[in-house]
């Protein structure tokens, strides 16, 4: 161990690292100061100021009273859309990724590293690629602008991630454990329930965090297949800075701002050290 | 073969392939969905992109028009142009603020996980969110430069966001903003893993802090620096929620990148063809940086069964 001392050097690493750390907050302080002063307030001085009066009337409206295209219901009905997405895509793409990353590394099957391979090309192919196929593909089958056909190229496309992530932790298993099981006349599914999904909480919080955060905060397939009503929250936002461009509305908007970030934000303050596993998990390709 | 059934004589033994049946499709339905999907979207794509579709996909051959056509715009032209500028400015700064956080972060400082989690925030909100917040921030009228007139100093001047010329540099500063505790992380694994005993070893020889990163401790980071810079490319070739958020591509088309010249011409002005070769341009310069770095990522690991 080192003394705690104060020379300045320390007192100068400090003094950058502090810099920054107020910088990086900053956009945060900002917005939420402004979702608690009144569009009034914010018009007359800049975006950057201590509210004089507390609007907390700002996040009423932002939840259900302000108008987005001809409605107004507020951010309400695009977080629920972005909820009914997110979660059964979340899980969807979990539950299968878990049990194909099983199949791959410990079941092993004829063409498992080929099919493997394949679909973690997956995580390299750019959503441009993919934009006018997913249109077609929804259009027959008749679920283009419907939340149920962005679950459908969630849980598809999540795949790639979540069988990746689970068969780099499945891999660490011993073979024996497996091999001893089969010989006992354990299948396949016996297998993964009593075995497999014990030793996996771990990797299966890392998977649900990432896909949460991933799919919330999606938006160009979001802003493509759906419109009006049935957008999630990423593309309201975008429509409600263009509805409101000729009279803004910062207060209320940053409001929105911050409901629609909540979510996400929570996730990683209350599971900050999986997310970080996920991030790193996911650069380790 | 047929353990299981043996054990239970009670129940007739179905045949093995009805027995496997339902893990046969728990293997294979998902993983052929994404593979199948991967593989025929992409081809679909591409042959789109030698067809003179324009609103609805239509067969036909028109050779690489699509491809010279997109080339030949000005759209395009500006984005290319912007994607080189914006991708090698954010990598590069990112990069280095990831390596300076890490470095300090990496002094034994009190409260490391607080401010390792301010740095990584940003990675956790959309960046349809970030783009927002920026173009309040950056935006004269309304946030820096107003704040600063507004303090008295009328004079002052940080109108990027309206300037053509330097907006372009408004997206780079909301990118470093947001993912910058990315690299921070990468590189912090990377200082942990240096090995302990040769810090040790040269501060017995009586190495000073600055000569021991110059000499040991940063050149054992390249390969972190590698892939840092390439997922950084990566995240830069397919940027749109950004910049459609922070400048929608303004002012004028001077923030334009590729990712929004496909969606332009795909959905508003129904150019399918051109789109798709758009988007077959974005895979080809996403290659570019990915096939070379698969096959470094090859040798390192030949090298390393090797050794």
């Amino acid at each position: 161990m080192r003394e705690r001392t104060f020379a300045p050097s320390r007192v100068l690493i400090y003094l950058i690292v502090l810099l920054i750390a107020a910088a990086w907050l900053a956009p945060l302080a900002v917005v939420v100061l402004n979702s608690l002063r009144t569009n009034e307030e914010i018009a007359q001085a800049s975006m950057i100021g201590w509210p004089k009066q507390w609007a907390w009337g700002n996040y009423a409206a932002a939840w259900s009273g302000f108008c987005v295209a001809e409605t107004c219901a507020g951010i309400r009905p695009y977080m629920l859309n972005s909820a009914l997405v997110t979660i059964p895509a979340m899980v969807f793409s979990t539950l299968l990724g878990a049990v194909a990353g099983y199949a791959v590394s410990l079941w092993r099957f004829r063409g498992d590293t080929w099919i493997y391979a394949i679909v973690t090309l997956g995580l390299f192919l750019p959503q441009q690629m993919r934009l006018l196929p997913w249109t077609i593909v929804l259009r027959d089958i008749g679920l283009i602008n419907t939340l149920a056909g962005l679950v459908l190229i969630h849980t598809i496309q999540g795949l790639s991630f979540t069988t990746l992530f689970c068969r780099n932790y499945y891999v660490a298993i011993p073979h024996e454990l497996i091999r001893a099981a089969r010989i006992d006349g354990a299948g396949f599914f016996r297998i993964f329930w009593r075995i497999i999904l014990p030793l996996s909480p771990p990797i299966l919080i890392v998977t649900v965090i990432w896909q949460f955060t991933h799919i919330w905060n999606e938006f160009l397939y979001g802003v493509t297949f759906t419109s009006g009503q049935q957008q999630p929250v990423t593309a309201a936002l975008i429509a409600l800075s263009a509805a409101v461009a000729d009279i803004p509305q910062h207060g209320v908007q940053s409001a929105a701002v911050i409901i629609a970030a909540l979510p996400t934000l929570l996730i990683y303050v209350l599971g900050g050290r999986y997310f970080v596993r996920g991030l790193t998990a996911g650069a380790v390709k | 073969m047929t353990n299981a059934a043996a054990m239970k004589p009670d129940r007739p033994a179905l045949p093995e392939w009805v027995r496997r049946l339902p893990e046969c499709l728990m293997i294979w339905v998902p993983l052929l969905l994404s593979a199948a999907h991967l593989v025929s979207f992409s081809l679909w794509t591409i042959w789109i992109s030698f067809t003179p579709s324009t609103l609805v996909p239509v067969t036909g051959w028109v050779g690489l028009r699509n491809y010279t056509a997109v080339a030949a715009s000005r759209n395009w032209q500006i984005a290319f142009d912007n994607l080189l500028l914006f991708g090698s400015a954010f990598v590069l700064l990112s990069a280095a603020t990831g390596l300076i956080l890490a470095i300090l972060l990496d002094q034994r400082i009190r409260g490391e996980n607080v401010l390792r989690s301010v740095f990584l925030y940003p990675l956790a909100v959309s960046f349809v969110v970030t783009g927002t917040v920026w173009s309040w921030l950056l935006n004269p009228g309304l946030g820096i430069q107003k704040l600063v007139h507004d303090l008295g100093w009328t004079s002052f001047k940080f109108d990027w966001l309206i300037d053509r010329d330097m907006a372009i540099w408004t997206i780079v500063i909301a990118a470093i903003w947001q993912s910058s505790g990315f690299a921070m992380a990468l590189f912090l694994a990377g200082l942990r893993s240096v090995d302990a005993d040769i810090i040790k070893a040269a501060q017995i020889d009586g190495a000073g802090p600055i000569r021991m990163y110059r000499r040991i401790i940063l050149p054992s980071l390249w390969p972190i620096t590698i892939t840092v810079v390439v997922i950084q490319l990566q995240f830069a070739i397919s940027t749109f929620d950004l910049v459609r958020a922070l400048t929608n591509g303004g002012p004028g088309i001077a923030t334009q990148l590729p990712a929004l010249v496909v969606y332009d011409l795909m959905f508003q002005r129904s150019l399918l063809g051109r789109g798709a070769a758009a988007a077959v341009l974005m895979l080809l310069i996403l290659l570019a940086v990915l096939l070379p770095y698969a096959a470094w990522r090859y040798l390192q690991r030949r090298r390393a069964s090797h050794a």
